[in-house]
């Protein structure tokens, strides 16, 4: 299986229009990216899933269902680190093994027992934190929910994947290191460190779940949100510029646009970005000087963040045609727009007085969302579009149409998300601070809930047509794996 | 190893030289756009440090040029709607509330501050309409546990019910099965005789022998025939409004471990004059009494 895995990869190459210079074969480790990817779109459909029942939830709260577990208080944990740590995890997992293998050339560092125990290690953790979430226990901080046994857990899984990652890397057959893993190299290191520092906390006793943070007041929540918005930058934002720095140029066929922005972007995001978390935290008891920073390093990251986006675009120049017959690049170069859209909002919002407006709106979980839908969610859909076909030796995807179709759902699910949250969040935020001629505030808050809820109606259908979009995927995917339509040639095969 | 620098044939740009997995790069520049955007953020960050609250020092920080802060910002915005509204709400501060009622002028006062405190303070309990809800009492009929004069609603509004304050209004229902005061069977007599009340129950041998159970224990608050005594906070047992349900398991339980609100005083979060625009607002819902 593996002999062949590797024979097809090249053959891919050769497809793609590249000589093959290095024939000596390097027996990769697949096994585990499987898995990874299987676990992807698993976590996909029930983060998803999850995703439209509370959007539900919001539009009637009957949804609720009165049981303690199915209370939106409980699930937003199990759709946030679903969507995040299960899916975007799993994902990452998968495509930062399968490129730290080829671009290095070098097998993955240490044994299957090892790359097995990441892969299951992981997947326990994500399943004892969503249920730790539904039985009520959470340390209650945005993004790092799970109480300290589960942290110990995950740091344990974590250098495990560090080390493996790093082995390979310093195990490499080619002379230089590839931009993929320069990123993913700086997603593993400070992932670690933020989970490390936010997740600091005394338990109760050896012997109960709960534990309480090691931070007090206003420095608890500014080491939350330096946490925070380095989980957006590191985690969505950095490794998952790894997984597109590998998938555009081998689905473009081209060239990466220029080594000199990829170098100059990586360093000024990473040093940017570890410093903007304040912006989460505008108008509170944080102190000024601490917000007029966090918000500066915001304005100050639009340009690193764009370099990202311009070579990503850029290298499709010669190969704009390619648009019309790969379904699975359209993917990937529309998440580079979102990426492009969203790492210009961002800063926009992180403005002290544009954030004055955004504040507490839907406006946040509306710029959220066209990071997460069109960039992390569309670079992944279009990195698995390209992977599934090669780790299961196929000649290609069971159905173009299928994946044209996927598309266009969940664009248009995209864009009914964000545009109703859009409206509705600055109505929000106009209406919380309108005043009557006397000095009056001219609505209630329940008044501006009311004005919202034909905004998440609409946002609920976007969400639904993503869902959907994504289980056409999976059935697609699905087939491609078992279709014998799809099943290469025996002479390709190499058997 | 393999470093070989070509010329790419479409853009006719030399590679680096790398490559990995067939992956190569363009040894293109910087776009000059992108690095004077970059270049422009930096120094425009540099000027807002200058003028804006930045640098931290050993104690305290550098406060910026601009001598800005959010909490003197803040403050300043909310001491200016402050005085605005006290602009209107000075007119009806210090007339009695019986007058305010009387001109049309100050009521228009009163309703426009009335209607938004409300909204923001009593709605989330009361309803939109102080259609009131189980737990929460009806605004909007005449049916009063404290008294529906302006008098009273100002009074209870202003020092709560239960509250804690001093002042606050102030009732308390024995627990007449946890504290073993009435065995349950007696409980069940007097819930059925206190149904008849209200005509949910028809009279019968268990209800006659609740009359007199009832007699006892009832009417020092409810009245001699459950029509409530407002002096002391007791409910009225009879009509259609019930705050805590008028089946036979909700009144059983009602007395036997009786539920009692709580109210806020709102003199501890709104000033004298919103106070007394909302028990004016409140008065209108449809069930004010002279």
């Amino acid at each position: 299986m593996e002999e062949r895995l590797v024979m097809s990869d090249i053959t891919m190459g050769a497809m793609a229009g590249h000589a093959v210079p290095h024939a000596r074969a390097v027996v990769y480790n697949d096994n585990v990216i499987r898995k990874f990817t299987i676990a992807t779109m698993f976590w996909a459909a029930v983060a998803m899933l999850v995703g439209v029942v509370l959007a539900l939830q919001l539009c009637w709260p009957a949804f609720n269902l009165g049981f303690s577990f199915t209370n939106f208080g409980r699930l937003r944990p199990v759709h946030t680190s679903g969507a995040i740590f299960a899916f975007g995890g799993s994902a990452l997992f998968a495509t930062s093994f399968y490129i730290v293998q080829r671009t290095c050339r070098a097998r993955l560092w240490g044994g299957e027992a090892l790359h097995n125990f990441i892969f299951w290690g992981y997947q326990t953790f994500i399943v004892m934190a969503a249920l730790s979430y539904v039985m009520g226990y959470s340390r209650g901080q945005e993004y790092s929910e799970p109480e300290w046994h589960l942290t110990i857990f995950l740091v344990i899984i974590w250098v495990a994947y560090a080390i493996v990652f790093i082995g390979t890397v310093l195990m490499r057959e080619e002379p230089h290191i590839y931009v993929s893993n320069w990123f993913f190299m700086a997603f593993i290191l400070t992932v670690a460190v933020l989970v490390l520092g936010n997740n600091a906390a005394v338990p109760l006793s050896m012997y109960s779940a709960k534990g309480y943070t090691a931070y007090s007041g206003v420095t608890n929540a500014l080491i939350q949100w330096w946490y925070g918005h380095n989980a957006v930058g590191f985690f969505l934002t950095a490794a998952f510029l790894g997984m597109m720095y590998y998938f555009i140029p081998k689905q473009a066929g081209r060239p990466v646009y220029s080594y000199r922005l990829s170098v100059v972007h990586f360093w000024s995001l990473v040093f940017m970005y570890i410093w903007a978390g304040p912006h989460h935290l505008h108008y509170t008891a944080l102190p000024d000087w601490t917000q007029t920073l966090g918000m500066v390093f915001s304005i100050m990251l639009w340009m690193p963040s764009w370099g990202g986006m311009i070579n990503g675009l850029m290298t499709l120049s010669g190969a704009w045609d390619k648009l019309r017959t790969d379904p699975g690049l359209r993917f990937s170069v529309t998440a580079v727009g979102f990426y492009g859209m969203s790492t210009f909002e961002g800063p926009v919002m992180s403005i002290r007085s544009v954030n004055a407006l955004a504040h507490y709106t839907d406006w946040v979980v509306g710029h959220v969302h066209s990071g997460a839908l069109g960039w992390v969610a569309f670079i992944t859909f279009g990195a698995m579009y390209y992977l599934v076909p090669v780790l299961w030796n196929r000649k290609g995807m069971y159905s173009h149409k299928l994946m044209a179709w996927h598309y266009w759902i969940a664009t248009l699910g995209i864009v009914l998300y964000i545009t109703a949250l859009w409206v509705a969040g600055i109505m929000q935020g106009l209406m919380w601070r309108a005043y009557d001629q006397f000095g009056f505030l001219q609505y209630s808050f329940s008044e501006s809930v009311n004005a919202v809820h034909p905004y998440y109606v609409i946002r609920m259908v976007g969400g639904l047509c993503f869902l959907t979009g994504t289980l056409i995927m999976i059935y697609n995917l699905i087939m491609t794996v078992h279709s014998s339509t799809t099943e290469r040639q025996p002479a390709v095969a190499g058997e | 190893m393999p470093t070989k620098i070509e010329k790419d044939a479409f853009s006719g740009r030399d590679t680096t030289g790398h490559e990995w997995d067939g992956l190569k790069e363009l040894n293109n520049p910087l776009p000059s756009w992108w690095f004077w955007t970059f270049v422009a953020t930096v120094v425009w960050s540099i000027g807002f440090c200058i003028v804006y609250p930045s640098v931290p020092g050993i104690s305290g920080y550098f406060g910026g040029i601009w001598g800005y802060s959010t909490r003197d910002a803040v403050t300043a915005d909310v001491a200016a709607l402050a005085a605005q509204r006290a602009q209107v709400l000075d007119k009806i501060k210090d007339v009695p509330i019986e007058k305010v009622r009387q001109d049309p002028t100050l009521m228009a006062v009163a309703n426009t501050a009335g209607r938004i405190a409300f909204a923001n303070n009593c709605q989330p309990c009361h309803g939109a309409g102080g259609e009131g809800r189980p737990g929460y009492p009806v605004l909007a009929s005449d049916r009063w546990i404290w008294g529906g004069k302006l008098a009273d609603l100002q009074q209870t509004i202003t020092f709560g019910i239960r509250s804690g304050h001093a002042e606050a209004r102030q009732s308390q229902m024995l627990r007449f099965g946890v504290d073993g005061v009435l065995k349950p069977e007696e409980i069940a007599s007097a819930a059925d005789y206190v149904m008849t009340l209200y005509g949910k129950a028809q009279p019968s041998p268990a209800a006659a022998k609740g009359q007199a159970i009832f007699a006892e224990n009832c009417v020092a608050c409810h009245g001699d025939s459950g029509e409530g005594k407002r002096e002391v906070g007791g409910p009225s047992l009879k009509g259609a409004v019930h705050l805590y349900g008028d089946t036979r398991e909700a009144v059983i339980a009602q007395i036997t471990n009786p539920r009692m609100g709580v109210m806020p005083n709102w003199n501890a979060r709104l000033d004298a004059a919103t106070i007394k625009a909302l028990a004016l607002y409140v008065h209108a819902l449809g069930g004010g009494e002279n």
